[in-house]
């Protein structure tokens, strides 16, 4: 992997923004890689839509923001819509599998991965936690930070005493991955 | 002073929060502020983390009170910085020239977005580069840094700490939008790891007669300062004054001032003078830039250059004062200078006044809302080399 370029993308309130600075931190702090996370500012950033780009690179990241996207998570409908034309023909699309309808007419080019993992959060107790979930789905299918740092950037970001149930949900997540990861292979 | 609460190792912060971090690290415990997008982190960050270190921040009425505030806590004794976004650096204006005339150590932070006036508030630019340094009225000289990452935020925070101390002048980091807001791996140093200048204290006990303008010889021009308490009793002046402070209404006692506040900057370019050089030997076009614009020439330069073009990179660290002799040095080997800037023609004045038509200057701007395209610059490159 030289450069990786993601969009992150959903309603504000789903930990968006935390979901990016989790993946960002595990590459930066824990594997050793170049990481450059920018949000979206501005009208956009209030109510309803967020957004952030993330760029993992081996090199030190020059120009910062994504400039075609290989990767999107989309967490919702509206973010689907927005962010998967700009998605690489050969691009990888990580989905709320319970939010996000793919269109009938998805590229086939594009290799897609839902996971409900609101659904998976409420089951572990706390809705709250979905965007963990879908941190270590990610991790796991795409690959690009290792489950290692990604578990220990969770344990660094979450509020003191809310580890545990963070670091279950992310598991949570890891193993939907690997399963589906199993299956394909 | 206690390291209590002081962050240390490696983070994962944006811009914003690494200056402040920043300020923190060069022993800063002072700041007014009054919050603006897209500076509001930095004095959110200082207003959650300065009771944590024995620090103090003052959300003010507005930004004249925040950058005269903090020129009192400077004479108080502390380290001082305000923090802004261009309408209300703007408006700081009026105390920027204070700060130059008193010769107050201190730090002015611009976290630029497109302007004029509001402009856009949330998207960068780079266009208070010549109000940085002609903002206020009168001949005065400040020092500019341009940071292009967040690691850079942190870094030259504490350097401009450090040579607002070392020149007595305000010295102003000339963020900008993308910088503050991009967040990046940022390593914040150990205690007693970075190098802090101390304040120029006065070695007079209290009683004696100490003169707060008056410097010691011809080759260090910067006077020892006091502080409120010390029984010093010294006059600060915005007035033209003497080497006792007191206001000197002729023009020797304003030419021997304006000259020194000139020479004492102008005169330690050299040890001011922070550029990165990349492959400039030999090469045919120098990318002259600063801030995220530096970072954003680099795809543009490496085309460049997979296509045969001799190119080279000199990022200005140092916006102000101006590092002319790099410049007129590298005029006489080169054909052309290219400068992309996030505004339509500011630092490209400069480069084209040292170059002096020895060689060919172009500008290629950008009106502000976004960084370059590298593309735009790659051309204004090829064109450069033709």
């Amino acid at each position: 992997m030289a450069q990786a370029e993601i969009r992150i993308a959903g309603f504000g309130g789903q930990g968006v923004i935390l979901a990016g600075m989790i993946l960002g931190r595990a590459a930066a702090i824990h594997d050793g890689k170049h990481a450059t996370m920018i949000q979206a500012f501005g009208p956009e950033a209030r109510g309803s839509a967020c957004s952030a780009q993330l760029i993992i690179s081996d090199e030190p990241v020059r120009y910062p923001y994504v400039q075609r996207a290989r990767y999107l998570a989309a967490l919702n409908q509206d973010a689907y819509h927005r962010f998967e034309p700009q998605l690489a023909g050969d691009g990888v699309l990580i989905y709320e599998e319970d939010l996000v309808a793919l269109r009938p007419d998805q590229r086939p080019g594009i290799q897609a991965h839902g996971i409900p993992a609101t659904r998976i959060a409420e089951e572990i107790g706390r809705k709250i936690v979905l965007n963990i979930v879908f941190v270590g789905f990610f991790a796991a299918v795409t690959g690009l930070v290792s489950l290692d740092a990604v578990r220990r950037a969770v344990a660094e970001s979450v509020p003191p005493g809310t580890e545990q149930l963070n670091l279950a949900a992310l598991e949570r997540g890891i193993e939907h991955g690997m399963r589906l990861t199993a299956g394909a292979a | 002073m206690s390291t209590a609460g002081l962050l240390t190792g490696p983070q994962f912060m944006d811009g914003d929060h690494a200056c402040a971090e920043g300020a923190i690290a060069a022993g800063c415990r002072f700041s007014a502020g009054y919050p603006i997008t897209p500076s509001t982190e930095v004095v959110e960050r200082l207003a959650a983390r300065f009771p944590e270190v024995g620090g103090v921040f003052i959300q003010m009425e507005d930004e004249l009170a925040a950058s005269i505030t903090i020129q009192g806590a400077v004479w108080a004794g502390a380290k001082a910085i305000t923090v802004t976004s261009g309408p209300g650096f703007s408006l700081m204006m009026e105390h920027l020239g204070l700060a130059a005339m008193t010769e107050t150590p201190c730090v002015f932070v611009d976290v630029q977005r497109a302007g004029p006036s509001t402009g856009l508030p949330t998207l960068p630019a780079q266009g208070d580069m010549m109000q940085a340094r002609f903002g206020s009225h009168g001949d005065y000289q400040i020092i500019a840094l341009c940071p292009d990452s967040p690691q850079d935020c942190l870094d030259q925070t504490i350097r401009a700490f450090n040579l607002s101390e070392r020149f007595r002048v305000p010295v102003l980091l000339m963020m900008d939008e993308c910088v503050g807001h991009m967040i990046e791996r940022v390593v914040i140093p150990e205690p007693g790891t970075c190098e802090i200048t101390p304040r120029r204290m006065t070695a007079l006990p209290q009683g004696a007669e100490y003169l707060p303008y008056a410097t010691k010889d011809c080759c260090d021009m910067v006077p020892d300062m006091t502080e409120a308490g010390r029984g010093h009793t010294p006059h600060i002046t915005g007035l033209t004054h003497d080497e006792r402070g007191y206001p000197a209404m002729n023009t020797d006692a304003q030419r021997d001032l304006m000259l020194r506040l000139r020479d004492k900057i102008l005169k330690f370019e050299p040890e001011i003078r922070d550029v990165r050089l990349d492959q400039v030997d030999g090469a045919d076009v120098v990318v002259v830039c600063y801030g995220i614009t530096s970072r954003v020439a680099i795809p543009a330069i490496e085309t460049a250059r997979a296509k045969g073009l001799k190119v080279g990179w000199l990022r200005l660290v140092t916006a102000w004062p101006f590092p002319e002799p790099v410049i007129r040095d590298l005029a006489a080997r080169v054909k052309a200078f290219v400068v992309p800037e996030i505004n339509l023609g500011q630092m490209v004045l400069e480069v084209e006044r040292c170059a002096a038509g020895r060689a060919r200057t172009i500008h290629v701007p950008h009106a502000g809302g976004a960084v370059h395209d590298p593309n735009d610059i790659l051309r204004a490159i090829e064109e450069a080399a033709r």
